[in-house]
């Protein structure tokens, strides 16, 4: 499954890390404190959350992330942005509240499902 | 000089969190019990009985310094310290206009504001169990700019820790000192953060009952109990320095 499928079918704007959707999603994994996601969070994991300091991009770099997605309507910060952008980190977001991303995200890698051929 | 016993982070019965007895006249007399020094008091994004405490101390050799607590839109907990009430002032009226929701008594407990003898005399209607709309960023820059010591809460906690929301602490988070639990202690820190060497590390009790008064401290290094004599202890200038905890 590629990040530009999930990308698709969520309907994700891309704010940052346009240059990387083909990276494969591996897995997700899903939380808003940090060391957490430093300690269970696995490489090629798509990563739901709706913390928007800097502090992000440096987890999911540090933990190979397939990206980040920013739930609920949540920006980066100014900072995070610039950030992500220089380290070719993607982040994508949207309106959705994390229970529909996760279940959807979760759906498209349970079933492998790429996008719909028909479309 | 001679070393004093600081414990800078002390609630009272305005968190809704913290016991009711935890009034200021009770404060005070534990806090001499256990022969402390300095004692910074610091509620959950408010301040409104500092005043009554350092009334309640006064006449005893106790230094009240007047601080808050407060949480950061990442729910990220800082130590606020600053000279006097005035600044503590000038920076409560900056986190309640970024403060939303009023408290549920029922859920999250009683926010009593009480006199220095111990009589109450209303109750916060905010939510002060919550977190302000700021950044931590923002609000490092705001206690800088009045003045005020930022100081990291509880670091090797996991809930509402700068490490614990955030992953680790960024050199460029200008605190000025960091905070760790008697749980760890301060010898520990050293080894547990050792790359967190170019910060003073202080410890506190986090009082929420009076039984916490005592558990633990800081000792200083100072000439008098002053918060400017604290500044320099924390920056180790002019044979000031921080010298040990529990």
């Amino acid at each position: 499954m590629y990040l530009e499928d999930i990308v698709k079918a969520l309907n994700l704007r891309v704010v940052s890390g346009e240059e990387r959707l083909s990276a494969d999603v591996l897995g997700g994994y899903v939380g808003d404190l940090l060391s957490d996601v430093m300690a269970n969070s696995k490489e090629g994991d798509l990563w739901i959350t709706r913390q928007i300091h800097q502090n992000i991009v440096a987890v999911a770099s540090l933990k190979d992330h397939a990206g980040i997605i920013l739930i609920q309507g949540c920006e980066p910060a100014a900072d995070t942005l610039d950030k992500a952008r220089k380290e070719g980190i993607p982040i994508m977001v949207t309106d959705m509240p994390g229970f529909e991303v996760i279940g959807r995200v979760y759906n498209m890698l349970a079933t492998k499902k790429g996008p719909d051929p028909s479309t | 000089m001679k070393a004093f016993r600081c414990d800078l982070h002390i609630h009272t019965c305005l968190s809704p969190c913290a016991e009711l007895d935890m009034y200021p006249r009770a404060i005070v007399r534990k806090v001499r019990e256990e022969e402390l020094d300095i004692i910074g008091i610091c509620d959950h994004n408010s301040s409104e009985n500092v005043a009554s405490v350092q009334r309640a101390a006064s006449g005893h050799p106790l230094t009240v310094l007047p601080g808050m607590e407060v949480s950061s839109r990442e729910e990220v907990h800082t130590l606020a310290l600053f000279d006097n009430i005035s600044r503590l002032q000038h920076f409560q009226k900056v986190i309640y206009d970024n403060l939303p929701g009023e408290n549920d008594e029922d859920v999250f407990g009683c926010q009593a504001i009480v006199n220095e003898r111990d009589e109450v005399e209303g109750l916060n209607q905010r939510l002060l169990i919550g977190a302000t709309v700021l950044s931590l960023q923002e609000i490092i820059d705001h206690i800088h700019r009045l003045g005020g010591l930022a100081i990291a809460s509880h670091i090797d906690r996991e809930s509402f820790s700068v490490i614990g929301q955030l992953g680790f602490i960024d050199p460029t988070f200008a605190f000025d000192a960091l905070e760790v639990t008697p749980r760890l202690g301060l010898a520990r820190a050293r080894e547990t953060f050792p790359e967190l060497i170019g910060y003073p590390f202080i410890t506190s009790s986090d009082a929420h009952f009076l039984r916490d008064i005592g558990k633990t401290y800081t000792e200083m290094w100072m000439a008098e109990g002053s918060f400017q004599e604290l500044c320099m202890a924390l920056r180790g200038k002019a044979g000031r320095h921080v010298i040990s905890g529990t």
